[in-house]
C-alpha cells in the first residue's frame, strides 16, 4: 500500500517499515544538527537501541553524550527534556510505552505545554515526545490505549500519529525543528509493515492532512494503524460501488480542519474512524466542527467509530471485538450512503 | 550545622569575606522589603492574587545567589520570589507581573506563581510541588552539552522531598553527573502538615545518600552556614563532580498563603521562631563585627524602599493585556482569531 499514489510524480523509492524509517530521520536531524538529543529508557546501543530498535545505531554514531539511555523515570526523561529544550537543545524524549506517559503528565501537560504561554513567550520547548501504542498483541490494559484526545485537549502540545514510514519520515524531520512540543505516537502494525519511501523524503509540514484516495459518496477519516482496517474496509466498499474518499489525518490537533470539511462537503457524508476510545474521541471533535460548518449541508449524520467503553482487554477473541474491524467500517459507510 | 553520616565533613569551609556579607545582606533586605510591600498592597485591595510570603527564609537564596553568576540558571517554586530577588531579578517587570500587567515578566500570563525572567537566570517557576527538579536537570545536561561552567540550582519545600520527581530527579543528576544544586527550604511545615507528620527521615539531607551524591543540613538562617555549604556545592558542580542536596532549615513567618491562620502551629513557636528572625540578627552582626554602619543600613534599606516604591507605581500605572494575548504563546505561531475558540 502507498499513498499519494494518484497523479503523483514518478519519485524513485525505498521499501522500509516505520521502524527503519524514523530511525533514518533520528539520524538525518542528528547529523544534520548538533542540538539534536534523543533520550530514554533502554534507547542508547548499549541497552539494545531501543525496545523495538527505533533508536539503534545512534548511540555509537553520535556518542552517550547525545543519545542517553535513562532510568525507568518518566518524569525525570520529559523533565530533562524540557530543560534541555529551554537550555537551546532539541531533544527527542521516548516514552517506552503511551500507558507511560501517564507517569509524567505533570511534566508534559503543566510543564512542556505551557510555558511558552505562562511566561509570555520567553521560555521555548521545542522538544518531541515519541511514544509506541495500539492494541492487538494481547498486550491488555496498560500497554495498549491511545490517549491522544488527552493530549488534544491540552493547549500547548501538538499531536502527531503517522501511518506510512513516508509519513513518519517527513513528520519527525518536521517535528525536530518544531518551536513547540509535538507528541508522535507509533501505533503498533505502523512499525513494522514495509511501504514505499521516497529516497529522499523530506519533512512534511505538520497539520496537513493526506488525500490517500478521491472518491465522492462518503468521507472516511482516520489516522495511525487504523488506517490498515479502514484501507481493507475501502477496498471492500470500492467493490461494492461506493466512492470512498479517504483521509489519514496524521497530525490530530491542531488538525487539517480545511482538508477535512471541504472533502465532508464535497460527498455529504463523513465517517470518524479511529483506535481510541469512541466516548469524547478525536472524533467526537471532529464530528461536532463538521456539524457546525455543514449543517444542512451533509446528507447524513455524522458516523464515529472507536473503541467501546471498557480497558484494553486480554483474550483474543474480546481484543478483537473490542478494536474497529472492517465490517464495522463497510456497515456504518453504507448505512450512512443509504440515508439519502 | 551537621552533615549526615554518611558524609564527610565540610572541608575548606567558604568564609564570605565582607563585602560579599553586605552583598547577602542586600539582598536580604530586598527580600524582606519586598515581601513586605506584596502583603500591604493585598492588604489594602491594590492586588489580588494568590501569595506565598517567604518571609523568614531571606537568607538562603541570598548566600547562595551571590555565589551565582547571571548565567547560572534557578528553577523554583509558587513561593519563590525571594529566589528571584536574590537572584537579582529587575523589580518593575516583577511588579507589573504580579499585577497582571502586559508589562509584566510574562505579559500578565504567568503571574506570581510562573514568574520568569531568563536574562536573570530565572528559567521556570512552577505552582507543582516537586517540578522544579526534573526541569534543572535538563539545564544541568545543556551545560555539559554546551562545555560551560554554568549550574542550575533547583529551590524547593520540605514538602517536595516526599514528591517522586524529587526521587526521580536526584536519582539521574547523580548518575549523569548534572551541574545542579538541590536546595530544600525546609520551613517545617508541608502546606499545613508538619514535617514529622509528613517525612519519615529526621533530616531531608539523608535522603541524599540513597541517589549516591553529598547532603548537608545547614542552619538556613545562617548566611555564613549556606554561604560555605553553598560554596562547596556549587564548586563540585563546576567541577563536573556532580550534584549536591542541601537541606536549608528555617521557618516561615507568614504561614502557607496570605491569609493562613496559622492554626496548625502553636503560637509559642512562631513567637520563637519570630523572635529568632534571620534578619535583624545578621544586620546586627554586620554591625558588631564593623562590616558597616547602621547609618549605611539604613541608608541602604532606604534605596530599596525607594526601588520597590517605584516598581509598585510603575506596575499600578501599566497596561492590562490584550484579548489577544489568549491567541499568543500557545504556540511560537500565533493562532488565527478566526479559529480562537473553534
Amino acid at each position: 500500500m502507498s499513498t499519494d499514489t494518484l497523479d503523483a510524480p514518478v519519485v524513485e523509492t525505498v521499501k522500509m517499515n516505520g521502524l527503519q524509517a524514523i530511525n533514518a530521520a533520528l539520524m538525518e536531524a542528528m547529523e544534520a544538527d548538533p542540538k539534536v538529543l534523543v533520550l530514554g529508557e533502554d534507547i542508547a546501543d548499549n541497552e539494545g537501541g531501543g525496545v523495538v530498535g527505533v533508536t539503534r545505531g545512534l548511540s555509537t554514531k553520535f556518542g552517550t553524550m547525545r543519545v542517553r539511555s535513562t532510568p525507568i523515570s518518566e518524569q525525570a526523561i520529559i523533565g530533562a527534556a524540557i530543560g534541555a529544550a529551554m537550555g537551546g537543545y532539541k531533544p527527542v524524549a521516548e516514552i517506552m510505552l503511551m500507558n507511560f506517559t501517564t507517569v509524567a503528565m505533570d511534566m508534559i501537560v503543566n510543564h512542556a505545554a505551557k510555558l511558552r504561554f505562562m511566561s509570555g513567550g520567553q521560555s521555548q520547548v521545542p522538544m518531541v515526545i515519541r511514544t509506541l501504542t495500539g492494541a492487538g498483541n494481547q498486550t491488555a490494559g496498560q500497554h495498549a490505549d491511545f490517549y491522544e484526545a488527552w493530549f488534544c485537549h491540552t493547549a500547548g502540545i501538538k499531536v502527531v500519529i503517522p501511518w506510512t514510514p513516508a509519513d513518519f519520515k517527513g513528520l519527525y524531520l518536521s517535528a525536530i525543528q518544531d518551536p513547540d512540543p509535538v507528541i508522535i505516537v507509533e501505533s503498533g502494525k505502523t512499525l513494522f509493515v514495509p511501504m514505499d519511501v521516497p529516497v529522499n523524503q523530506g519533512p512534511i509540514p505538520l497539520g496537513k492532512a493526506n488525500v490517500v484516495a478521491p472518491g465522492s459518496d462518503i468521507t472516511i477519516v482516520s489516522y495511525g494503524q487504523m488506517m490498515f482496517t479502514v484501507m481493507q474496509a475501502y477496498e471492500e466498499l470500492t467493490k461494492a460501488g461506493v466512492s470512498v474518499e479517504v483521509i489519514d489525518l496524521r497530525t490530530i490537533s491542531p488538525w487539517d480542519k480545511e482538508t477535512v470539511l471541504a472533502s465532508a462537503e464535497k460527498t455529504g457524508r463523513l465517517l470518524v474512524v479511529h483506535e481510541a476510545g469512541r466516548n469524547f474521541g478525536p472524533g467526537a471533535e471532529i464530528a461536532a466542527t463538521a456539524q457546525e460548518a455543514l449543517f444542512g449541508k451533509l446528507k447524513a449524520p455524522v458516523g464515529r467509530l472507536g473503541a467501546p467503553y471498557c480497558s484494553v482487554p486480554f483474550a483474543k477473541k474480546l481484543e478483537d471485538a473490542f478494536l474497529v474491524q472492517p465490517p464495522e467500517i463497510i456497515a456504518e459507510a453504507q448505512r450512512l450512503v443509504a440515508m439519502g | 550545622m551537621s552533615e549526615t553520616s554518611e558524609n564527610r565533613a565540610l572541608e575548606n569551609r567558604a568564609v564570605p569575606d565582607a563585602k560579599t556579607q553586605l552583598d547577602i545582606y542586600r539582598r536580604m533586605i530586598r527580600i524582606e522589603r519586598n515581601d513586605d510591600a506584596t502583603r500591604s498592597q493585598i492588604r489594602r485591595g491594590r492586588i489580588t492574587a494568590p501569595y506565598y510570603s517567604a518571609r523568614g527564609q531571606e537568607c538562603i537564596p541570598s548566600a547562595i545567589s551571590v555565589l551565582l553568576n547571571n548565567d547560572d540558571k534557578i528553577c523554583t517554586i509558587y513561593r519563590g520570589i525571594h529566589d528571584m530577588v536574590a537572584k537579582d531579578m529587575p523589580l518593575r517587570p516583577l511588579w507589573a507581573e504580579i499585577c497582571g500587567r502586559v508589562d509584566g515578566t510574562c505579559k500578565g500570563k504567568g503571574g506570581p506563581m510562573h514568574l520568569t525572567h531568563p536574562e536573570t537566570g530565572v528559567m521556570v517557576t512552577t505552582g507543582i510541588v516537586g517540578s522544579s527538579m526534573p526541569i534543572a536537570n535538563g539545564f544541568g545536561w545543556a551545560a555539559l552539552l554546551d562545555g560551560t561552567k554554568q549550574v542550575t540550582v533547583a529551590y524547593f519545600g520540605d514538602g517536595a522531598s516526599n514528591i517522586g520527581a524529587f526521587h526521580e530527579a536526584l536519582n539521574l543528576a547523580s548518575v549523569w553527573k548534572l551541574p545542579v544544586i538541590f536546595v530544600c527550604q525546609n520551613n517545617g511545615f508541608a502546606e499545613h502538615t508538619r514535617y514529622e507528620n509528613g517525612t519519615a527521615v529526621d533530616q531531608i539531607s539523608k535522603r541524599a545518600i540513597g541517589y549516591g551524591m553529598p547532603g548537608y543540613t545547614v542552619d538556613g538562617n545562617d548566611p555564613v552556614d549556606v554561604y560555605a555549604h553553598a560554596h562547596a556545592a556549587i564548586e563540585r558542580a563546576r567541577a563536573g563532580e556532580g550534584p549536591t542536596l542541601l537541606e536549608c532549615k528555617t521557618f516561615r513567618f507568614m504561614g502557607h498563603v496570605f491569609g493562613d491562620n496559622d492554626a496548625y502551629m502553636t503560637k509559642e513557636e512562631k513567637a520563637a521562631a519570630m523572635a529568632d528572625d534571620p534578619l535583624p540578627k545578621f544586620r546586627q552582626k554586620l554591625i558588631d563585627d564593623g562590616v558597616t554602619t547602621a547609618e549605611e543600613l539604613d541608608a541602604l534599606t532606604g534605596r530599596i524602599e525607594a526601588e520597590v516604591n517605584d516598581a509598585i507605581e510603575f506596575a499600578m500605572a501599566c497596561e492590562y493585556p490584550s484579548d489577544d494575548e489568549l491567541r499568543r504563546d500557545v504556540f511560537a505561531e500565533e493562532i488565527p482569531a478566526k479559529e480562537y475558540m473553534a
